[in-house]
């Protein structure tokens, strides 16, 4: 799982905005605002990294797509595929 | 031969648990040595003695709960007979008034220790009734139990002291309140003690204000879409520029309104704790403008890099739970400031719409000012003044 691309960069991207959350500690298919404690605003910062690092719009309209992190990580994969 | 009585530490203590006996009868003591800890209802509390002499006797045994005035010991002048000293030529006489009843305050903490009744209340040890045990200072079981450090290892010989027990490690120690809660608690003390506080409120349907959002950012790169908490920004920043009163500072029994609206953002930190730092000029500039700037001073105060100029500029304070809080939030003052907005998640409620009801977001929003300064009357019209605001987005 690690030396898949897209999951090392979602967690980067992650680690950018609660750096002391571990990835392995969090449910992944929970909220992933609750999972990572983050606010609107870091979640608009981690949209901005993710789309700018995979050139995807991340559109508001498709965030019910990103609720979890195995949500987001499926969403991102299936629109780089 | 004075008694030894169970001391009043507080008016409130009728009786106190002898559970430790620092000295064996027949020890020396002197004036001012811990020589018993008496379990209150504050926590193990160390009590000392007022005289030099030696220690006769324990009247009560360990583990009685005795009323205050009670005596517990007693104590030999220091020219008793039995007293292993017959080489000193000239022992000093037994101090000729003592109290019969020590002073009824806490003892000082003998020095270098933490003062001893703010420690939480230790049960005390099983084995202090029970067969052989050992004697051990308030200050070594603490620090015992702080470290884990295993009383056993230490044998029953003596007085187990302080320096028996290894130091406790920087992060077993009681920590003391990191300088952010400090900053905190000193602002917000001063602010409950000063500042005659009133509170208003009301709920705001912020159906149109997302949807406004939800438009304006429908085809825009994340990097430039809105938030709606910038629609608070300038909507409350809109209204204190109209309400002088609730925008400015108040010293030194003095107001002095600001004619420029320097709004402080509270921001949550994820190492604990929160700054509310000013994003300046709160009404100057258009919304993506003013996005991009409360963006800036987010990312910033998330780094711990904001400027000391933007912790004292602000003139009235926004706290904003965000779309994951609850569903209200009364702010406490920032001194000098004399007001701050609370804003609480939306959340989807029933409304009542031209007779019919419909769901719609709705948001709680506080409005705590400073009495010096304003009523409740003129502060109804700022609060409407922010929510008119924020149910025209389009104006903003």
């Amino acid at each position: 799982m690690t030396d898949d691309p897209i999951y090392a960069l979602l967690a980067e991207h992650l680690r950018r905005v609660a750096p002391e959350i571990p990835i392995d500690d969090i449910d992944r298919s929970a909220d992933l605002r609750d999972e990572f404690d983050i606010d609107s605003m870091d979640f608009m910062t981690l949209i901005t990294g993710l789309g700018k690092a995979l050139s995807l719009p991340m559109p508001e309209a498709d965030y019910d797509q990103m609720r979890s992190f195995d949500d987001l990580l499926g969403y991102l994969r299936s629109h780089t595929a | 031969m004075t008694e030894f009585l169970m001391p009043s530490l507080g008016a409130d203590m009728e009786d106190g648990t002898l559970v430790e006996q620092l000295v064996s009868p027949g020890d020396p003591v002197h004036r001012g040595d811990i020589i018993a800890a008496v379990e209150t209802q504050k926590g193990a509390i160390e009590i000392e003695v007022f005289e030099d002499g030696f220690l006769d006797k324990w009247l009560v045994p360990l583990g009685t709960k005795v009323a205050v005035g009670t005596p517990i010991a007693l104590i030999r002048g220091s020219d008793a007979p039995d007293a292993p000293q017959p080489s000193d030529p000239t022992p000093p006489a037994a101090p000729p008034e003592l109290p019969d009843t020590p002073d009824p305050v806490v003892p000082p903490a003998p020095p270098g220790e933490p003062v001893p009744t703010p420690a939480p209340p230790p049960a005390p040890p099983p084995e202090m009734t029970t067969g052989a045990r050992q004697r051990i200072s308030p200050a070594a079981r603490r620090r015992a139990a702080q470290t884990g450090f295993d009383l056993a290892t230490v044998g029953t010989a003596g007085i187990i002291s302080l320096d028996d027990i290894p130091d406790a490690k920087a992060d077993t120690a009681p920590e003391p309140l990191s300088a952010m809660r400090q900053a905190i608690s000193a602002a917000m003390t001063r602010s409950k003690r000063e500042i005659p506080h009133y509170y208003l409120s009301d709920s705001i349907d912020l159906t149109h204000a997302e949807d406004f959002i939800a438009a304006h950012n429908a085809d825009l790169p994340p990097e430039d879409r809105l938030a709606l908490g910038v629609l608070y920004v300038r909507a409350v920043a809109l209204a204190a520029r109209k309400f002088p009163d609730f925008n400015g500072f108040f010293e030194e029994d003095h107001f002095s309104p600001s004619a420029a609206v320097h709004l402080g953002m509270a921001i949550n930190l994820r190492s604990g704790g929160l700054v509310a730092p000013a994003l300046h000029d709160a009404t100057e500039g258009d919304l993506p403008a003013l996005m991009a700037r409360l963006k800036d001073l987010v990312a910033r105060v998330r780094q711990g890099r904001f400027r000391a100029r933007e912790l004292s500029d602000p003139t009235i304070t926004l706290t904003s739970l965000g779309d994951r809080g609850v569903a209200g939030i009364t702010g406490v003052i920032f001194p000098p400031q004399v007001a701050i907005i609370g804003i609480g998640t939306p959340n989807l409620q029933p409304a009542v719409i031209a007779g019919g009801v419909q769901p719609r977001r709705m948001a709680q929003i506080t409005l705590a000012a400073d009495h010096r300064v304003s009523d409740g009357h003129n502060g109804a019209k700022f609060l409407r003044a922010i929510i008119k605001h924020l149910q025209n987005p389009e104006q903003l």
